[in-house]
């Protein structure tokens, strides 16, 4: 027979030396098919073209709790936000979960003017934000402040990129005490379904144990796994694969 | 004709010649008729309808076509088409027409034949099965059997009979056709537990919860089905009583508990939970007491499933080394040995006899790889392997019928998933369902 311990060796090596690669890929997003075409390739910057930007939801209509993805895209941009989110990457994708019907209105600045691009999420009868275990957080800041965590493929271990994320997200919870939070635990569509829900649990438990490491009190975080149950994103390729891949984090009701 | 020329060994048999030293991942060698002995030739003759109630031709096609159907699937019949076989309805042995039979193009060893009648409401069958290579013996089976007339019931006595014949002939191995497969369906919008019988027929929703459930396993004495859901607090065990017809309490240790197993002796069940902070396999009573952990892994360990001959033993599935292998350990925790050397392996089922596992394997899994997954049997004392899908599908979860020679699995094809069930040897591939998405088969212990 093979010897293929090797082989899976060599797949994550293979794995971690790609890791730029997803990360740029995962900006993409898996929203890419609802977009528009992108725009042709922008001539100079310093010619001073006017900027143009993109951006969609999807899903555009969910039940209250559900998680959206904003996927964004702008040229020529030098200061691009979102409102109720803030500055953001020129291009990019966010998970959002609004609660209440929502306009996601993204402004792109730049030398050669600016521009405006808007994606509407229908919430099903959405009631107006309600008060978060004592905090007045509303999904959006919490989601634009609480960043997912990504995961290399096969792996539940918290990478060096991730850390930084971890970091912030641990001094957003540490200035609002009184949340409580679920840590869901995603894979993506390849794989056996219940070997993805146990290593959806690991990556559940390890972003615990990293919120817990920073500080976080372990009685404020509990964990669930989705393994490949609820997908982000359900196109076979890369980029997809890279978005299910994550601990999603949502405010504890 | 003596029986004991028939008796088939069946798992031996079936898989010694593939087990040749140097198998190869894609290699897909078939020499022979992959069996240690000869199939029986047997035919099925048409029924005699035997009353004149109007209900009586669709019940008498019904009753056919199943036990017909039945035989064949037993994969240890080389039938006898309906085309070759003589166009009579013989009603007893005293009626046939030995010669008729015996002789080209039928050339049948053995012949199925009866009659059936519908009267009072009632369905009422007489059943033998006559060797026809040996004028004036005794019938081998000699049955009758009366249920309230159904379409069900019509199924229901073509499966005794058949059963019937296929333990007479088939070296005193059980029949399957009275078995039921426990699986999942998502054609009500949610994924919850359903049940069909073994041929795909009578298929029936078991759970209306509403919520995400998985893994069905039935207990060995049919009475309830353990499964795992996901409820606002995460995934626990559940368990369906069959009996009542309703859910029972079980308590279902905290943390995400997925992947409940029977022992064959119905005492006790694994289970992989996290309730220690990382996903290991657990076991405890039929009734949920006295759960402890087995496994001390950090990384996945789930999927277990105990040897059924012995209920001493566990195979599982293991990322304790990255991409998940299958292992055995003896049910203490001791013994741990690896089965499979790379790839992706996942979802053991253990034979009826302990000899066997049968897994989901991607020998070529990673990105940049697109290997298939497909199902391997094992032979877990030589740790030789035969695989027994071939480019078809994505291939997950078999599981093995009691009778040991047949297994049912799942295969994603596109986006579409179907249960599927083949004979041990990897031959007889047909599907079981057609509707909607169905993933996750378990088949009965009888």
């Amino acid at each position: 027979m093979n010897s293929l311990p090797v082989r899976t060796w060599n797949f994550r090596r293979r794995a971690a030396s790609c890791l730029a690669v997803l990360a740029i890929a995962a900006i993409a997003g898996c929203g890419k098919k609802h977009a528009p075409p992108p725009p042709p390739p922008p001539p100079p910057a310093e010619t001073g073209a006017a900027p143009t930007a993109t951006i969609a939801a999807t899903p555009d209509n969910i039940n209250p709790g559900d998680k959206v993805i904003l996927t964004w895209k702008t040229t020529d941009a030098t200061d691009v936000s979102i409102d109720g989110i803030g500055a953001v990457p020129s291009s990019g994708t966010q998970t959002v979960s609004p609660t209440q019907t929502t306009d996601y209105h993204l402004v792109a600045r730049g030398l050669g003017g600016s521009t405006d691009a808007s994606a509407h999420v229908t919430v099903a009868g959405a009631s107006t934000t309600g008060d978060l275990s004592g905090e007045t957080v509303d999904d959006a800041t919490f989601h634009s402040n609480v960043t997912d965590i990504f995961y290399d493929y096969d792996s539940y271990d918290i990478n060096p990129q991730s850390q930084t994320v971890v970091s912030k997200d641990a001094a957003f919870l540490a200035s609002h005490p009184k949340l409580k939070i679920v840590i869901g635990g995603y894979c993506d569509a390849r794989g056996s379904t219940e070997y993805n829900l146990a290593l959806g649990e690991n990556r559940a438990n390890a972003a615990k144990q990293a919120l817990i490491s920073a500080g976080v009190s372990p009685d404020r975080i509990r964990t669930v796994s989705y393994g490949k149950e609820k997908q982000f994103c359900t196109e076979a390729n890369e980029q997809c694969y890279q978005q299910n891949r994550r601990a999603g984090f949502s405010v504890d009701r | 004709m003596q029986l004991w020329r028939y008796l088939y060994c069946a798992i031996p048999s079936l898989l010694l010649l593939p087990f040749a030293p140097s198998a190869h991942a894609q290699d897909w060698v078939r020499t022979g008729s992959n069996l240690g002995v000869e199939k029986i030739r047997m035919a099925a003759a048409d029924f005699k309808p035997n009353s004149p109630d109007p209900q009586t031709p669709v019940l008498k096609t019904t009753f056919d076509n199943t036990l017909y159907n039945d035989l064949a699937n037993a994969g240890i019949f080389d039938m006898v088409a309906k085309a070759l076989a003589p166009a009579v309805t013989p009603a007893a042995p005293a009626e046939v027409n030995l010669a008729q039979w015996s002789a080209a193009p039928a050339n049948a060893a053995m012949l199925a034949l009866g009659s059936l009648a519908v009267q009072g409401g009632r369905i009422n069958v007489s059943g033998y099965l006559i060797d026809v290579k040996e004028a004036g013996a005794p019938a081998i089976v000699g049955k009758q059997y009366g249920e309230v007339a159904t379409q069900d019931n019509a199924r229901l006595i073509a499966h005794k009979f058949a059963d019937e014949i296929i333990l007479r002939l088939g070296g005193g191995v059980n029949g399957i056709a009275e078995t039921k497969i426990y699986y999942v369906s998502s054609r009500s919008g949610v994924k919850e537990i359903w049940a069909m019988d073994y041929d795909g027929q009578g298929e029936h929703a078991i759970t209306h919860l509403g919520e995400v459930s998985l893994s069905p396993h039935v207990s060995p004495d049919n009475s309830r089905v353990a499964f795992a859901s996901l409820g606002r607090t995460g995934w626990t065990i559940r368990m369906y009583s069959l009996v009542l017809g309703r859910m029972v309490s079980f308590p279902s240790p905290g943390g995400t508990t997925i992947s409940p197993a029977w022992s064959a002796d119905g005492a006790h069940i694994a289970f992989s939970s996290d309730r220690s902070g990382d996903p290991e396999i657990w076991v405890s009573d039929a009734n949920g007491g006295g759960a402890h952990r087995v496994t001390t892994f950090r990384g996945p360990d789930v999927s277990p499933c105990w040897n059924p001959k012995s209920n001493s033993q566990l195979a599982w599935v293991s990322g304790r080394t990255g991409l998940p292998q299958i292992y055995t350990m003896e049910a203490d925790g001791a013994n741990v040995q690896r089965l499979t050397d790379g790839g992706y392996a996942t979802s053991p089922s253990w034979s009826p006899n302990g000899q066997f596992l049968v897994f989901a394997w991607d020998r070529k899994y990673g990105p940049g790889a697109p290997g298939n997954q497909d199902i391997y049997v094992m032979d877990i004392a030589s740790k030789r392997w035969v695989q027994l899908t071939h480019d078809a599908g994505r291939n997950d979860f078999p599981s093995w019928a009691p009778d040991g020679r047949h297994i049912v699995f799942e295969r994603q094809t596109g986006r579409q998933l179907e249960i599927w069930s083949m004979l041990a040897d990897g031959t007889q591939q047909h599907a079981l369902t057609h509707d909607g998405n169905n993933t996750m088969p378990g088949w009965s212990w009888k």
